[in-house]
């Protein structure tokens, strides 16, 4: 059956195929041994970044944010450590059970227990739940007295703005909030560093040194599997604290004027009339940052945007007023410049004057008689006011006007919601309104009324750049600020003369009978002050009620007129300015000039103190 | 004629003419293969750590008894050892246990047998039977081919509509390679090939959406980074981050933190080699290398052309395992399940290999054995 040669052939024949095969293996170990060596030699750096960037995850912490300090280093706006309370669903054993006890122990409402049921589900079972981001001290102590039987869940010391002063300076320093999609989407450096619970700066200071105040976040790098699930921790990188900001407010000038603007709406500031310094601005009635801090509760927020009295609006800079009579000065400080008129230019006072088929009338019935600058000034009297106005232009006053730093924003970008206001002039008109100027505006411009619209910010600067004898400052809130213009210092009038004409008219008013704010004056030299009433009108005065010339309260709220007062003190060697506007408070010469009298008291005993303050700073360098 | 012109060998000459350069191989691969286990589990022992240890401390002690037994017994019950498995693969079809969408496994308590894992030797045992007696002039006879591609085509099939694309592809492999040793035309290779190529498009037509998209993932592994390419992105990740000399024993990133998926069983070449990085690998292939050797040397000085045939089968059917393994996790082709031989977990799949080694150390012990 066997035949031996088929045999041999048949070995040859399984050999010679073996050969092949054995041939193709070796090629094909070869081609193994070469993949292998590019991946695990070549590449290998390639597959190592791979392999870390899978493995190592990076968690941010929130930042510690910088602290806002008044001009005397105290904290006005800081961080306080509060606790939170985490809960991480994986530890606990039944977890409607420990979130119903901490409902109890807690006294969570409905809406937050199913905000934490909802929570666990969309979020993985190691992961945190932060129930609690701002345990009170009793909540707090409660807690801590069941912890024992609450395993999963632990309380967490973490640091969170705190605004010591409350509603002393909301509007300056704004607030912070939880940080929402448009702060990321607006800012580079939220979106860069943004947690969840990160808050941030909503208006306000804190809104403008956001970047500054920010700070670096912690870092902690965990080693993590492919659910994502923390292994162990590999690094901690602390971050930085973000950056103190130095203001030059003074907090008890501040709480004073919040103090003075008790009840009522309105406006207060105070400004070195040298260096710009803000030393106080407040905006009223103001409202408690705080609330906003872990997100304000409905009852509180309804309370505050409802208020008629417009708490959240910064009227210090975004408040847009009629000038009235505080505009004056300016007025006849143009006059002067202009040379329409000297100091001998007089004008008759009957009370009223017809003109242009319209009748102009003093806020005096009777008239003030024959008036000059400084007694018109002293007496605030209109009819002289329209006759130089008349003669200057609009033109020529909307010069001087805007040169002393009405109508264009102070802060420039500093804040977000300054407003410009608006120095009206016939370009102006042509162009927004399309219909021409026509003399009769020129007239009421002329005592502040009509198109002109100045913010209590803007009317401070002007009058401390008149108190400084004219010349250009810019006005600063921090100290870093060094505001070094080209122009800074440089001088707004063409003869120094006129400036003092002006000054001591505004003197007059305020020291002498007969003055608009003769009874709100201070004898004793160390406070004099000077200061200029006014009391803008929100509604054309019909006949009618000129004829039943009706008192303030007798007038609906919102029809009264806005009382306002900017001065500046003390007289003899002449160092700060101030600006105040009641809304519809009534007469500025009745409302606004006896705040002023209080204030200049405090600011002008401060001044010691900020002087000191100032040497120690050096001192400290 | 002459029927049995071998002495009788005695045990003496049984041990000394035993390969234990192989035995000491498959020794080694064993032992890598549970510390391997034991990475796997995380650096403890744990199930499969355990599970693995005792089914190689039971198969390999067998496979050493199994080796004894003459070579032609083995060609005795080869056809037997074929039908039996064929059987228990019709069973499987019929009351297989069902896991994770296929059907391949047989339920024995201890043990769940995967016959197609058997039939992967199975076939060849079969082959090396048939064509033994076949005299080189009715090798390309149309009978013998059709035989023969009948016991191939038939476990192919039973084994593709479990589904397991991957057994029936080393199966059908494992099978025609004897065809091809046996002297089968090469130009019959060339046509089916070409006839391969051309019904290619349609046999993907036939393929499950799973196995196409496996296709498309290989392609591509890019186009869908979590879902699909997930496994080949991650594997070549740990292969590649091993580097040099590997992250070290139980450091393997990528497999203990479960970047790594299926890593008891297709994946354990990724994780050894993130460990021990190219070194490593290296020493793997060369292992594997050496059991090839020793198998086609044992074949070479056969007498038999059973046990020749067989020997060379098998060791091409150690080559296919080890290069589709291999070639899979380095992302050189497509995910098809296919185990490495010994290191992976998986008792069917260890106890045919072992099963294929016996019978490899006994054609080696009776070399010199005839067969009639």
């Amino acid at each position: 059956m066997f035949d031996i040669s088929d045999n041999v052939k048949k070995v040859n024949l399984i050999n010679r195929r073996l050969f092949i095969i054995a041939a193709a293996k070796i090629l094909v170990f070869v081609g193994l041994s070469t993949r292998l060596y590019f991946l695990q030699v070549k590449d290998k750096k390639k597959y190592l970044t791979l392999s870390d960037k899978n493995r190592i995850r990076e968690w941010k912490l929130p930042p510690v944010r910088g602290e806002f300090k008044d001009y005397f280093g105290r904290t006005i706006a800081g961080n306080n450590e509060v606790y939170q309370l985490h809960l991480v669903p994986e530890q606990v054993e039944d977890f409607r059970h420990i979130a119903l006890r901490l409902k109890k122990i807690l006294n969570l409402s409905d809406r937050e227990f199913k905000k934490i049921l909802k929570k666990k589900k969309e979020i993985k079972p190691w992961e945190t739940i932060v129930v609690s981001d701002n345990l009170s001290w009793e909540q707090f102590s409660r807690v801590n007295s069941y912890l024992y039987e609450l395993v999963g869940v632990k309380s967490v010391l973490s640091i969170s703005r705190i605004y010591p002063y409350k509603e002393n300076f909301t509007h300056v320093l704004g607030y912070v909030s939880q940080a929402n999609e448009n702060d990321i989407f607006e800012n580079e450096d939220i979106k860069k560093k943004f947690v969840p619970g990160l808050r941030v700066g909503k208006t306000g200071l804190e809104k403008s040194f956001e970047n500054e105040l920010m700070g670096d976040n912690d870092i902690q790098r965990f080693e993590v599997n492919a659910y994502g699930k923390k292994i162990n921790q590999i690094e901690f990188k602390k971050g930085s604290k973000g950056k103190d900001i130095d203001l030059t407010l003074d907090t008890e000038i501040q709480k004073y004027c919040n103090e003075l603007l008790k009840d009522r709406a309105g406006s207060i500031c105070v400004m070195d009339i040298y260096n710009g310094d803000i030393l106080a601005m407040q905006s009223s009635p103001s409202f408690d940052p705080n609330l906003f801090l872990f997100g304000i509760n409905q009852d509180d927020w309804q309370l505050i945007r409802n208020n008629p009295l417009k708490p959240l609006v910064n009227k210090t800079i975004s408040g847009r007023y009629s000038p009235g009579s505080t505009i004056k000065p300016i007025v006849a400080l143009s006059a002067l410049e202009n040379k329409i008129i000297n100091t001998k230019f007089t004008v008759k006072c009957e009370g009223k004057k017809e003109m242009y088929g319209q009748t102009y009338h003093c806020w005096k019935k009777k008239g003030h008689g024959f008036v000059n600058l400084r007694n018109a000034m002293k007496q605030s009297c209109d009819t002289y006011f329209y006759e130089i106005a008349r003669r200057l232009g609009v033109d020529k006053l909307s010069e001087t006007a805007k040169k002393f730093g009405l109508g264009e924003k102070v802060f420039k970008d500093l804040f977000n919601n300054e407003k410009s206001g608006l120095v009206p002039n016939t370009i102006w008109k042509k162009n927004a309104l399309g219909r021409g100027w026509l003399l009769g505006e020129t007239m009421i411009t002329g005592i502040g009324q009509g198109y002109i619209q100045t913010t209590p910010i803007q009317l401070c600067l002007m009058t401390a750049q008149i108190a400084n004898g004219g010349y250009k400052i810019y006005p600063r809130l921090t100290l870093e600020d060094q505001n070094n213009f080209p122009d800074k210092y440089t001088p707004l009038f063409n003869n120094p003369n006129n400036i003092k004409i002006i000054q001591d008219s505004i003197y007059s008013s305020t020291n002498e009978v007969m003055g608009t704010s003769y009874s709100s004056r201070i004898n004793d030299l160390k406070y004099r002050f000077a200061g200029k009433t006014g009391t803008a009108q929100v509604k054309k005065i019909t006949e009618q009620e000129r004829e039943l010339d009706l008192k303030t309260s007798e007038i609906p709220y919102e029809q009264r007129d806005h009382a306002l007062y900017v001065a500046y003190g003390p007289v003899k060697s002449p160092r700060y300015a101030i600006s105040i506007i009641i809304e519809h408070g009534g007469s500025g010469g009745s409302v606004a000039a006896p705040i002023a009298k209080k204030l200049f008291k405090l600011v002008i005993d401060r001044h010691k103190d900020r002087e000191n303050a100032q040497r120690q700073k050096y001192l400290n360098i | 004629m002459r029927t049995d012109f071998s002495q009788k060998v005695s045990f003496f000459q049984k041990l000394r003419d035993y390969d234990y350069t192989l035995l000491m191989s498959i020794l080694t691969l064993g032992v890598i293969s549970v510390f391997a286990m034991y990475s796997t589990d995380g650096g403890k022992i744990l199930f499969h750590t355990k599970s693995h240890f005792v089914k190689f401390s039971i198969f390999f002690p067998m496979m050493i008894i199994l080796s004894f037994i003459n070579i032609k017994y083995w060609h005795a019950g080869s056809y037997f050892f074929y039908l039996i498995v064929l059987g228990l693969l019709v069973w499987v079809a019929l009351y297989g246990v069902q896991a994770s969408g296929s059907k391949r496994w047989i339920n024995l308590y201890f043990l769940n047998l995967q016959p197609s894992e058997l039939m992967k030797v199975g076939v060849i045992l079969c082959l090396a039977k048939y064509f033994h007696r076949i005299r080189t002039d009715r090798t390309n006879h149309f009978s013998t081919i059709l035989i023969s591609l009948t016991i191939v085509i038939v476990p192919t099939i039973l084994v593709i509509t479990q589904p397991d694309l991957g057994t029936s592809i080393l199966i059908s492999l494992s099978g025609l390679i004897i065809l091809w040793l046996s002297g089968l035309r090469i130009k019959y290779f060339v046509y089916s090939f070409i006839l391969f190529l051309i019904s290619l498009p349609f046999a993907i037509s036939f393929l499950k959406p799973y196995q196409k998209l496996r296709i498309l993932t290989f392609i591509d592994p890019d186009r869908d980074p979590l879902g699909s390419g997930y496994q080949i992105i991650q594997s070549k990740i740990a292969v590649g981050s091993g580097g040099l000399m590997g992250k070290g024993f139980l450091k393997g990133t990528q497999s203990y933190l479960d970047f790594l998926p299926e890593k008891h069983t297709d994946f354990i070449f990724t994780l050894f080699s993130e460990e021990f990085g190219f070194v490593g690998s290296m020493f793997l292939l060369v292992l594997y290398s050496i059991i090839i050797y020793r198998i086609i040397v044992t074949g070479l000085i056969s007498r038999s052309f059973f046990s020749r045939l067989f020997c060379f089968g098998f060791a091409f059917a150690i080559f296919l395992y080890v290069t589709i393994n291999m070639s899979m996790v380095l992302g050189l082709l497509p995910i098809v399940g296919s185990p490495l031989p010994i290191m992976s977990y998986g008792g069917s799949s260890l106890l045919a290999t072992m099963i294929g080694f016996s019978i490899v150390l006994s054609a080696k012990i009776n070399h010199n054995q005839n067969i009639s």
